[in-house]
């Protein structure tokens, strides 16, 4: 009878088993780690080797292979836990929220990493650390809003309460996402216009663009193994509450 | 690579790697504390495959 119903499910469904997907990410983490690595390999050498000086940052430009990228990593992040939330509140499945949870801290340091590199970036070019600029501001609300949910997941310890409560705020937050991207063309910004994904293709050189897609492919990559080793983690934290909170339970069972 | 602003460059390069080796550890470091929590909850009788097939203790 189990092996009709195990057969019967979808893939989606199938993953949906915390033991199952253990399995599949210690497959898949091996291959991940080998493919980050080899990205980083590659990507740290064109940026450095073979992409150009610019002709006005000159060494400078250097800065956006690992600040772009960055920035790239914390927005899609936040979209991950997006759609994670919705699977949560929506089909109830039980890795979504576990997904979510396990992606704000990666998000968040992605999103500070962004920061930082820009800031350290933007006081040699623009002759400032800072400046309350749309895309600066809503990067940093970005920051600030994982910090938040991070806060939201500690304070309130049913994990199902508190993964109900988080993805509906992070629902609610995913409006910032749109208004990053978007932030240097509806306002007059310091910061430069998109120049990789628009409209009418990238204006970037190619001799920047292919360093620069490499090592966005390196961050991507690591994401994923990081994703999968913090969800690896969450289910286990999950899996030690229930059996304390069961051991509690039969403790006072057999003390009464 | 003489540029002027060589320092800004090693040091946005020198916080990333940073940032991202500490999160790395955070996560090795979590997931072995929450392996050896398992392991001692199981050692005594609690959870696993023993527990799950007798009912508990």
């Amino acid at each position: 009878m189990a092996n009709v119903s195990t057969a019967s499910q979808s893939p989606i469904q199938s993953l949906a088993n915390p033991t199952r997907f253990v399995a599949l990410a210690d497959r898949l983490l091996p291959w991940l780690i080998a493919l980050t690595v080899a990205l980083f390999a590659v990507g740290l050498y064109l940026s450095f080797f073979e992409a150009p000086a610019d002709y006005q940052q000159g060494q400078t430009v250097r800065i956006m292979f690992v600040h772009v990228p960055a920035a790239w990593i914390g927005m899609f992040a936040y979209v991950v836990m997006a759609s994670a939330a919705l699977g949560n509140l929506v089909w109830k499945h039980p890795l979504a929220d576990v997904a979510a949870k396990a992606a704000a801290p990666i998000g968040a340091v992605f999103t500070l990493i962004c920061l930082v590199t820009g800031s350290l970036w933007g006081r040699p070019m623009w002759g400032a650390w800072w400046v309350w600029d749309a895309r600066l501001t809503s990067m940093l609300v970005l920051f600030l809003m994982y910090l938040g949910l991070i806060a939201l997941w500690h304070t309130i310890e049913d994990p199902i309460r508190a993964g109900r409560i988080a993805s509906v705020l992070i629902l609610v937050g995913v409006i910032n996402i749109p208004i990053i991207k978007f932030s240097v063309d509806w306002w007059y910004t310091l910061h430069q216009p998109a120049s990789v994904f628009r409209f009418d293709g990238p204006t970037i050189h190619v001799t920047m663009l292919i360093p620069l897609l490499v090592m966005a492919a390196a961050f991507m990559a690591l994401f994923a193994v990081l994703h999968l080793l913090s969800m690896k983690n969450e289910i286990l934290r999950r899996r030690i509450r229930a059996i304390g909170m069961r051991a509690a339970y039969e403790g006072r069972r057999g003390g009464a | 690579m003489g540029d002027p602003h060589l320092g800004f460059i090693v040091a946005a390069y020198a916080v990333t790697v940073a940032v991202i080796a500490v999160l790395i550890g955070w996560i090795l470091l979590d997931g072995r504390r929450l392996k050896r929590q398992l392991a001692r909850l199981e050692a005594r009788g609690y959870g696993g495959r023993r527990a799950r097939a007798g009912g508990g203790k």
